[in-house]
């Protein structure tokens, strides 16, 4: 067992709802976490089980129905200044240059221009976007939109980092090479980050912990302490341990995720051509 | 050189192919297939541009044209961007107007010029007044459209770094919206355009419209097609302005 240290990120019985009525669908129901400082969790679930729900809750842009989330014991209302976000959905300003893309934040900060661009450069560099500073997100392909959007985020060096399956649009090299590289900045930057994923190996690569959510109401099914040592070499990756490890958490999800389609067939067979 | 290439090649293919269709005109008005009295020859109404310039103060009334349409379309822009936003920001506003503004853009406004003359008399100012109202409601339309169409994520991204609301404007929303605002000026611009000729055609006043009129009535075919190419020119030269400051735009939001 790993020692946590003091909760940064305290999650505490949330819950939200859509809709009114008959048609109203619970997409969380009481979903209670710590994250500690500097540690790595993922979020694991079928989809439509709530994940980016939460994600806005906890990022302070929709507010819980109840429950709360507090940032080192401050409770968020509004967006925290400590909390960065990667979204699920391609979040590029189409009108801005990768570099002025990634600079963004530090526009907004007041950073003057020589040091913006000198710092959103190192972080195109990170994600493996070098030359590309004056393209137009037009001129580039979905997954390295999603890469200057994750760059955007990280330029900031938030203290706590949300990401919602951002490595969704990559292929499966990509993903583990630029998993790579975000989990250095984590480790160096010690920051606390909440990874939402669909994808279980990623999951483990990554986390000092994964929850795994329960199909609709989305609620933590089982909390997974991934033990292995650090760095998750190629050779950790291939452990017997590792292995272990994906098996328990598809084991869980493979029940939650059959629940998701059979729900959805269900739709599918009383609400024909919906 | 590669960069001039790719921009006057474009350019000089279309005046050639203007040049094609001038010299087909010109063959078929000179073998009567075309009746040469309602259709002049392209080359007497080349030849007019001096006597345009020269006796009938053709640049001056260019001048008023110009004059009139940008008179209109700054009025079009300052009034019908923030009408549209307050369209935008007030959901029963929007719902009680929207149709209205839509029905005006259809609208035939250029019929209704005999009540325009009574309420602001027979000046320059009727004109632009008509122009405004035919040319707003596009770019009411197609503002309010532009800013509905911002994809939400975008306005999160803004949130979840904390932006002002007037950093969320400036810098998110507008600039999201820039190139559905720009479409609604361009037709606003048209609008614009049509309804100052045409004005100034019916109630002989002002530049080039009424300059065609007074040509059309003395039969002077080769000069009132020479002054429709007048016409053309101020449109062509709105258009790049308008490019321009579009261009001008993208390049200071990158
Ligand atoms: N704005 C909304 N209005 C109504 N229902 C919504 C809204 N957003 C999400 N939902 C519903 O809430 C449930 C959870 O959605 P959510 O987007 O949080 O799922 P998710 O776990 O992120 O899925 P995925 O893995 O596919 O991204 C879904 O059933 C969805 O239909
Ligand atoms: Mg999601």
């Amino acid at each position: 067992m790993t020692v946590r240290g003091p909760a940064m990120l305290k999650i505490e019985a949330v819950s939200k709802r859509y809709g009114y009525g008959a048609s109203a669908v619970t997409a969380v129901d009481n979903v209670s976490f710590d994250v500690a400082a500097g540690e790595f969790m993922s979020i694991i679930g079928p989809s439509g089980c709530g994940k980016s729900t939460l994600f806005h809750v906890i990022g302070g842009l929709t507010g819980a129905d109840e429950g709360r989330v507090s940032v080192e014991d401050e409770p968020v209302t509004a967006p925290h200044p400590a909390i960065g976000m990667v979204f699920q959905e391609e979040s590029t300003f189409p009108w801005r240059s990768v570099a002025a893309n990634v600079a963004f934040p530090l526009e907004v900060q007041g950073v003057a221009k020589r040091e913006r661009l000198e710092r959103a450069r190192r972080f195109i560099a990170l994600v493996g976007l070098k030359g590309f500073e004056n393209h137009m997100p037009g001129e580039l392909s979905g997954g390295m939109r999603q890469r200057v959007s994750i760059a955007r985020t990280l330029v900031s060096e938030p203290k706590i980092l949300l990401m919602d399956e951002p490595f969704g649009a990559l292929d499966e090299q990509t993903r583990l090479l630029l998993g790579e590289k975000v989990l250095e900045i984590q480790q160096e930057l010690k920051q606390t980050t909440l990874l939402i994923t669909h994808s279980i190996t990623e999951a483990v690569q990554l986390s000092d912990r994964v929850m795994v959510m329960t199909f609709r109401p989305g609620r933590v099914k089982r909390f997974v302490e991934i033990d292995l040592p650090r760095p998750r070499t190629a050779e950790v990756m291939t452990s017997d341990r590792f292995g272990h490890y994906v098996a328990q958490i598809w084991g869980d999800l493979r029940e939650e995720a059959s629940r998701g389609m059979a729900a959805q067939e269900e739709r599918v067979r009383t609400h024909p051509g919906v | 050189m590669r960069h001039w290439r790719h921009r006057l090649l474009p350019v000089a293919v279309g005046l050639a192919s203007l040049a094609l269709l001038a010299a087909v005109v010109e063959l078929m008005v000179r073998s009567s297939l075309i009746n040469p009295f309602i259709m002049p020859t392209p080359s007497s109404v080349f030849g007019s541009f001096g006597r345009l310039i020269g006796e009938e103060h053709g640049l001056a009334r260019l001048g008023a044209t110009a004059a009139e349409v940008l008179a209109a379309s700054v009025l079009i822009t300052v009034v019908g961007v923030p009408v549209a936003l307050l369209l935008h920001w007030r959901v029963r506003l929007r719902a009680a107007f929207e149709s209205w503004v839509a029905a005006l853009a259809a609208a035939p406004l250029v019929l209704a010029y005999p009540l325009f003359l009574v309420l602001f008399g027979r000046s320059q100012l009727t004109i632009v007044v008509m122009a405004f109202a035919a040319g707003v409601a596009p770019v009411i339309l197609k503002t309010v459209e532009g800013f509905a169409g911002v994809r939400p994520v975008l306005v999160d991204v803004g949130r979840s770094l904390r932006l002002t609301p007037s950093q969320l404007f400036w810098k998110i929303l507008l600039p999201a919206a820039i190139p559905s605002i720009f479409v609604g000026l361009r037709l606003g611009l048209i609008f614009a355009l049509l309804t100052v000729t045409g004005v100034e055609f019916l109630i002989n006043i002002g530049g080039l419209g009424h300059l065609i009129n007074e040509l059309a009535e003395r039969y002077d075919m080769p000069g009132t097609y020479a002054a429709i190419t007048f016409v053309v020119l101020v449109s062509v030269i709105f258009f790049a302005i308008l490019e321009s400051g579009e261009r001008w735009l993208a390049r200071s939001a990158r």
